[in-house]
């Protein structure tokens, strides 16, 4: 395997195309409010997961839906921006 | 003796803790609050095999111990022992989706730490399986250290050795104590959980689920909104449509007991008092029933389905606009049906700002009380005329009546969340349940649930407010001779007389005064009002809805009933409403400045409607 290509540029979950599923390199907690962090781990966001943006809601920002390990959750655009996903190889 | 052993159900949202609530409990439940909560707390009593009872609770769904809204709150008060009006459980079911283990195992180990008698129920293997997903329970009851029972709720399987189980629990009853010291850190707990989930797989296969594939219209940024448009109107048609057999009969059941009661009884006040007050009245709002239920049915469903999760999705764009988030639609939409589930329902919404203005605007939703009264003064007062193919007047005034209130709705939470429930954007992050198919079963029990409740009140405050109403209309009797109509020297006459002042520069005449006072009981009795009004004023007349539509030809201009409709789009006119906002927020001031706003807005509204009507020459 090509080491170059198997360490991928990380994008925010927002950029990520569509049912490429990836993994979560790093969390902007700081761009989150207290509860909104909070519910991010309740829903088993951490480094490391799997996540694949699945859904975006019409054209005028609307929120998204994204696959968290085995979980389907629905996250406002500000929450899926802070989220940085290295896009899985192949 | 000593009480039945205590059990509580805990576990996510979305684990299929209901589902398995029912299958143990049966019809076996009830459904009560907590004291100074909202929360429902849903109990039910379970025979162990052993023929020992125990009573279990199903305790709001809930990630963590760490609450984060009311209902969160409430779950983990009562896992310390500390919830007001519940003792401490003595055993723990904690029910978790065999789908979604790594996430919903974390919760467990925070469960199991906290040293009371706990057996896992690994719930929906069945759907795991489906997935691609196979398990090794053995293994799980290892690492874990707790027994765990496979389960499949819906389909009662598993629940012979989940209650052997629960009744191994309940032999030691009593001893243990809640360890205040448990792990708090997510990220240490969600760890230890994702490494046992992935020791506990035996195999994964990638199947594409189906809710991705259903998903892929139903959030799709076009099929998505279109479907979601496309089950509302079906949900508002099939309230109409398919009522109509199901009232037909109540109706012809009501006039025959009216016709039965009147033969048998003598002329005179008890007949006066039981055919047109009891029966009229509380006949004119059990009328209702089919309608109210068929929209219970379809949340129900919506709600089971996890079809609801994504219309809040969907609407939540909308719903930041004006300063909500979708998680708002729910009780919104709920509140078509009846304001207070509503209102109760907003419970799940952490923010306080959001949930205090969406409770604010829910009254504007057009509950079903409404009903009966946009019916009988549509269908007397406004032509029956098609304005369009398949499109006729009345059913666009009736259209035109639940926008209002919609956008009414709307301007008012823009301008609420800029003045007094001001505060930053709440969020909006849900988790979407996959589909399922809804159990007969469960809609079942939870549309039973609906119909006690309304019954209830059909036979308590309704028929308490139709007697009171009748009783004022009747005394004191005009003496012999007068030409003093007797409803104008009755009691409820004088008042209505008294109210017409404030009301006659709106288009109101005396009897919509006189109907407006019982509709703040209920609004549906405004109806059965107008129609006292008029069997007592003339008691030749036929009883029925044939003569209360007559009379209203007779004596309401078309401007004043078009003013008569405004006024019960935003008029809060509920006392139920009122006090469950107040136990809602604890206090008397919003209660108070949500009738304070909405009254406001009734009179102006059905003023601008009046005198717009008038100055087109429509009276």
């Amino acid at each position: 395997m090509n080491m170059a290509a198997a360490i991928p540029v990380p994008v925010r979950l927002a950029q990520l195309p569509r049912m490429k599923p990836g993994t979560v390199s790093d969390v902007d907690w700081t761009h989150l409010s207290e509860p909104e962090a909070r519910r991010l781990r309740e829903l088993g966001l951490d480094e490391g997961v799997e996540i694949e943006l699945l859904h975006r809601a019409g054209l005028f920002g609307g929120p998204v839906a994204c696959r968290i390990g085995r979980m389907t959750v629905a996250l406002r655009r500000h929450v899926a921006a802070a989220i940085h996903v290295s896009p899985s190889v192949g | 003796m000593n009480p039945a052993p205590l059990v509580a159900l805990v576990g996510n949202p979305n684990a299929g803790k209901s589902a398995l609530f029912n299958a143990l409990t049966g019809a076996r439940q009830k459904v009560g609050n907590y004291p100074g909560v909202t929360v429902e707390r849903h109990s039910g009593r379970m025979v162990l095999p052993d023929g020992r009872p125990v009573e279990l609770i199903d305790l709001p769904g809930t990630y963590s111990l760490d609450p984060s809204s009311p209902d969160e709150q409430v779950t983990r008060d009562v896992l310390f022992g500390k919830q007001a009006g519940e003792r401490l459980p003595d055993a723990i079911v904690t029910v978790v989706d065999a789908s979604n283990l790594d996430n919903h195992l974390r919760f467990t180990l925070q469960l199991i730490a906290l040293g009371l008698p706990i057996v896992v129920a690994l719930n929906m293997v069945d759907l795991a399986e489906r997935d691609g997903l196979k398990l090794d329970p053995e293994r799980l009851e290892r690492e874990l250290g707790v027994p765990v029972v496979p389960t499949v709720a819906v389909r009662r399987r598993g629940l012979d050795a989940l209650k052997d189980r629960i009744a191994d629990l309940a032999r030691t009853a009593g001893k243990a104590q809640p360890n205040p010291a448990i792990q708090h850190d997510m990220i240490v707990l969600q760890r230890r959980a994702r490494q046992i989930a992935s020791a506990v797989t035996v195999s994964e296969t990638a199947a594409r689920r189906w809710t991705h594939r259903l998903d892929a219209i139903a959030l799709h940024p076009v099929s998505g909104p279109i479907l979601l448009l496309g089950l509302l109107f079906i949900m508002f048609q099939a309230v109409f449509a398919w009522s109509e057999a199901p009232i037909g009969w109540i109706e012809a059941g009501m006039a025959w007991l009216g016709g039965a009661v009147g033969d048998a009884l003598p002329e005179g006040l008890l007949r006066s008092m039981l055919v047109d007050g009891v029966i009229g009245g509380v006949g004119a709002v059990i009328v209702f029933l089919p309608q109210i239920l068929i929209l219970f049915a379809f949340i129900l469903v919506l709600e089971a389905t996890g079809y609801m999760v994504r219309a809040a999705f969907l609407m939540d764009r909308l719903m930041a606009g004006v300063g909500l988030s979708g998680r708002a639609f729910i009780p919104l939409l709920s509140s078509f049906a009846c304001a207070v589930p509503g209102i109760m329902a907003t419970r799940t919404i952490s923010d306080e700002k959001d949930r205090l203005t969406t409770i604010l605007i829910a009254p504007m939703m057009t509950c079903s009380a409404r009903l009966p009264v946009y019916t009988i003064i549509i269908g007397a007062l406004i032509p029956d005329r098609a304005i369009g193919p398949g499109v006729g007047l009345q059913g666009v005034v009736l259209f035109a009546l639940y926008i209002l209130g919609i956008a009414g709705a709307f301007v008012a939470a823009l301008v609420l969340r800029r003045t007094v429930t001001k505060g930053a954007t709440s969020g909006f992050m849900m988790e979407m349940p996959k589909y399922q198919l809804p159990r007969l079963r469960d809609i079942g029990l939870g549309l039973w649930q609906r119909a006690e409740i309304f019954l209830k009140r059909a036979g308590t405050i309704i028929l308490v407010t139709t007697i009171v109403l009748w009783a004022l209309l009747s005394f004191p009797k005009p003496p012999e001779g007068s030409n003093i109509s007797p409803v104008d020297y009755s009691v409820a006459g004088r008042i209505g007389n008294a109210l017409e002042t404030v009301v006659a520069p709106i288009g109101f005449n005396r009897d919509m005064a006189l109907a407006l006072i019982p509709a703040m009981a209920a609004r549906e009795v405004a109806v059965a009002a107008i129609g006292t009004v008029y069997a007592i004023d003339n008691p030749d007349d036929a009883a029925g809805e044939a003569s209360i539509r007559d009379n209203l030809q007779a004596h309401w201009s078309l401007p004043s009933a078009l003013a008569f409709l405004m006024w019960f789009v935003f008029a809060p006119q509920c006392i139920s409403t009122i006090a469950v906002t107040r136990r809602e927020t604890n206090g008397w001031k919003w209660p108070a400045f949500m009738l304070g706003y909405l009254f406001a807005i009734a009179y102006i509204s059905a003023g601008l409607t009046y005198w717009t009507a008038v100055a087109l020459g429509l009276g």
